[in-house]
């Protein structure tokens, strides 16, 4: 053969390996593991970003790493990054769907039937003793069931939040109001909303979502405080059209065009309420505790601003909060060794009180916030929930009178329903349009809804 | 006089040839193997990373997967997706926004380029004025224009009309004005590179066609008329055409000036709706199945204007 056609081959075998090679970029970001001198290599996605709390605490989470493998010689982790997209469900959905999730990879409470459809997580119900997860017994079973399907688990959560009226004080102060005594009934949430709106120079009393389906989900929220849920129990029939559901829109509604009190800036999404909140713009809303964190590390706020109250309700306590979290999976085909090493690192990092994510010692020297009634994982009156609660007591940096009266008026949680993503489209418009349309008929956008519930997503997936 | 005895015997002629041709072949096959080796490459990709996820998704289109289990379902994801609510009004609103970008974002680069094609002053500097827009990232040049369609005073094209004394707007939270004021942040992000594709056609229009009819007494109207858009009428229809495919796939701007759906569904497309299925539903095969309705739209559209079209005249 002759050296041309030598170099023709040559030719033809580089580029077809740059193709094979840009196609393997797709193969997975898991790992084999397994070695036979016993060693196990695990992936591990979400860390804390380099960005959060100027990379304090990415720091803390190398340094738990290093301590864990330390302790664990035979365990080798590697962190895999990917941004911002942990936070993102689309991000989490093309991960997942593409195959490229980590060995222990993070999701949501309410991910487990999109993992499990798309087949990309172990059944680990074998792998949980008293040995690997000591504190399974501990954990609230509102954090552990969300990953459990037909007594099978899939995944150990291992934070948890609900709902409160997160309120800003600074402006409650201005506004004559008592920031001790945050309001408990939407109809207190009115009335305040109303006085704080009266500041001008573009403060919001009250402000709520109505896009990207943070309308549908915050609407789901204060439909729970009143009682009522967007399908029935038996998950059969919608039933957003309640006189719950009703009560719901209309103090929206008064609030927006009788009180003027929720601004005329409408269809926000997630990060344009907390932007107008960093700003001080914002009077109340209703969020998670980690909407403080989220205002002050990405939305440049202050946690001296912010306190918490319980969910507000109708003319009383309310009857229900939303309540949510996260946890990790294990990705289908990761061995034995794996999944053990896994549990083992999920124990060590964020299920024992003292260490990890609940070293408030480590936190506090690093200059993080330490206080925050977040994460709920323990049962009340476990050994854990007690450690737990001395040592955040003893390390807290935070005023804890800003959360008492959410601490103190715990609200029962309710979970979101099955196919809630698709429910919440549906309902953001019902938001937008009572935010935005002065003469909205409710008693329609409500029955609309319900049809459009029951027709596209509980018969189409029946 | 033609030589024959010069010439092989017939039966010696064919097989001669056929080894000439075939020769002739190898030859080129081998002088240009370096060109195939290249090309396979290139075809080779695109047909991994363009036609496979076409073909995949059609496959998708047609079948369910639950618990890790794939079946197919024939035509299910196809009837799911024709009953979702979203779905007639996220059609209207692609079809509304493919027309009206096409009153404002066909015609207007049009009329711009042969504005700029009169200048004698400044050529350079107003082309890269007016394709400066199309440099900003289209996700930061729309973020832009969510903080000037501020509905209150606060948003600075209120603001001018307020100072204007003219009646302010709700912008994209307006049902009435989603649409629209998607188009103006469209069109301004993406007129610069069609106004340098006409200028450049324009720029080819010999000049004596002018002068001629300059002497037959055609104002610039008439000259426009007669001369400008004829000699370019290749070009429009080719724009035409790439407008039309572009602005049915209206996405970016939805989920950006209106967080998606805007006020009750006003700004939902189609594709911003398979988004919603396939990422948010975790419906990926009712997904499928409406893009492949997209593409099937396009797919016969495109064909019967290349059918309709004017052609290039050859002679």
């Amino acid at each position: 053969m002759s050296t041309r056609l030598h170099r023709r081959i040559a030719v033809v075998a580089a580029l077809s390996s740059v193709c094979l090679g840009l196609a393997a970029c797709g193969s997975g970001s898991g790992t084999k593991g397994g070695s036979a001198d016993g060693k196990v290599t695990i992936t591990v996605d979400c860390p804390p970003l380099k960005t959060d709390n100027g990379g304090k605490s990415l720091a803390n989470w190398n340094s738990d790493v290093k301590a864990f493998e330390a302790a664990n010689p035979n365990i080798t982790i590697k962190t895999v990054s990917v941004g911002a997209q942990c936070d993102n469900p689309p991000d989490f959905t093309a991960r997942l769907q593409g195959g490229t999730q980590t060995d222990v990879f993070y999701g949501y409470m309410t991910d487990l039937n999109q993992v499990l459809d798309a087949d990309g997580a172990e059944d680990i119900t074998q792998y949980i003793t008293k040995d690997t997860v000591p504190g399974w017994d501990s954990i609230s079973d509102n954090i552990k069931n969300p990953f459990i399907e037909n007594g099978h688990v899939y995944g150990i959560g291992y934070a948890g939040y609900t709902m409160g009226l997160v309120y800003n004080k600074t402006l409650f102060a201005q506004a004559g109001l008592d920031p001790t005594k945050p309001p408990t009934t939407w109809q207190d949430v009115a009335t305040a909303a109303q006085k704080i709106a009266a500041l001008g120079n573009g403060v919001v009393g009250y402000e709520d979502y109505s896009a990207g389906n943070t309308g549908g989900w915050h609407f789901t929220a204060e439909l729970y405080s009143r009682g009522g849920a967007d399908v029935s129990t038996d998950g059969k029939s919608a039933t957003v059209n309640s006189p719950e559901a009703q009560a719901v829109l209309g103090n929206l509604h008064d609030m927006r065009f009788n009180g003027n009190s929720m601004g005329v800036k409408q269809l926000l999404g997630w990060p344009d309420l907390l932007t107008n909140a960093g700003a001080g713009k914002v009077g109340m809303f209703i969020g998670a505790p980690d909407t403080i964190t989220a205002i002050v590390t990405q939305f440049k706020g202050q946690y001296s601003d912010w306190m918490m109250g319980p969910m507000p309700g109708d003319g009383g306590p309310a009857k229900g909060t939303l309540g949510g979290g996260s946890g990790y999976f294990f990705k289908k085909g990761a061995s034995a060794d794996q999944i053990k090493a896994g549990l083992k690192w999920i124990t060590f990092e964020d299920l024992t009180p003292g260490q990890g994510q609940f070293n408030y010692a480590l936190q506090k020297a690093s200059g993080l916030p330490v206080g925050l009634p977040e994460p709920e994982i323990w049962k009340p009156g476990t050994a854990e929930a007690q450690k737990d609660n001395d040592l955040k007591k003893a390390n807290t940096n935070l005023d804890l009178d800003a959360f008492a009266n959410y601490v103190a008026n715990p609200v029962p949680v309710v979970t979101e329903p099955a196919n809630a993503q698709a429910i919440y489209a549906i309902l953001d418009g019902v938001m937008s349009a009572t935010l935005t349309d002065p003469n909205a008929n409710i008693t329609k956008l409500l029955n609309d809804a319900n049809n459009k519930i029951q027709n596209t997503v509980i018969n189409a997936g029946s | 006089m033609t030589d024959l005895a010069v010439l092989p015997p017939v039966a010696d002629v064919a097989p001669r040839a056929a080894r000439s041709r075939h020769g002739a072949m190898r030859r080129k096959l081998f002088d240009n193997l370096t060109g195939h080796a290249f090309l396979i490459g290139a075809v080779v990709c695109f047909g991994f990373f363009s036609w496979y996820p076409m073909v995949r998704e059609f496959i998708m289109s047609f079948q369910q997967t639950h618990r890790g289990v794939t079946t197919w379902v024939g035509w299910k994801n196809y009837e799911n997706v024709w009953h979702d609510a979203a779905f007639v009004q996220a059609w209207k609103n692609t079809l509304y926004f493919t027309v009206l970008a096409l009153v404002v974002g066909y015609a207007l680069p049009f009329f711009i380029a042969v504005l700029l094609n009169e200048f004698r002053h400044a050529r350079g500097y107003l082309r890269f004025l007016v394709y400066l827009p199309v440099m900003l990232p289209p996700a930061s040049g729309l973020f832009l224009f969510k903080y000037a369609y501020d509905p209150s005073d606060a948003g600075i094209f209120n603001y001018i009309l307020k100072t204007l004394h003219l009646p302010t707007s709700e912008w994209v939270q307006s049902q009435a004005m989603t649409m629209p004021s998607l188009v103006i942040a469209s069109t301004w992000l993406n007129m610069g590179g069609t106004i340098l594709i006409y200028l450049a056609s324009l720029q080819n229009i010999p000049g004596e066609l002018y002068e001629a009819g300059e002497l037959d007494g055609a104002g610039i109207w008439r000259q426009i008329w007669h001369v400008t858009i004829p000699q370019t009428r290749l070009i429009l229809s080719l724009m035409f055409l790439l407008q039309v495919v572009a602005t049915m796939q209206l996405f970016v701007e939805p989920l950006i000036l209106a967080n998606g759906d805007g006020n009750q569904g006003s700004a939902t497309s189609v594709v911003y709706l398979m988004y919603q299925r396939a990422f948010y539903e975790h419906d990926l095969n009712g997904a499928a199945a409406l893009g492949g309705m997209l593409l099937i739209v396009l797919l016969v559209f495109s064909a019967v204007y290349t059918r309709l079209a004017p052609k290039q005249e050859t002679d």
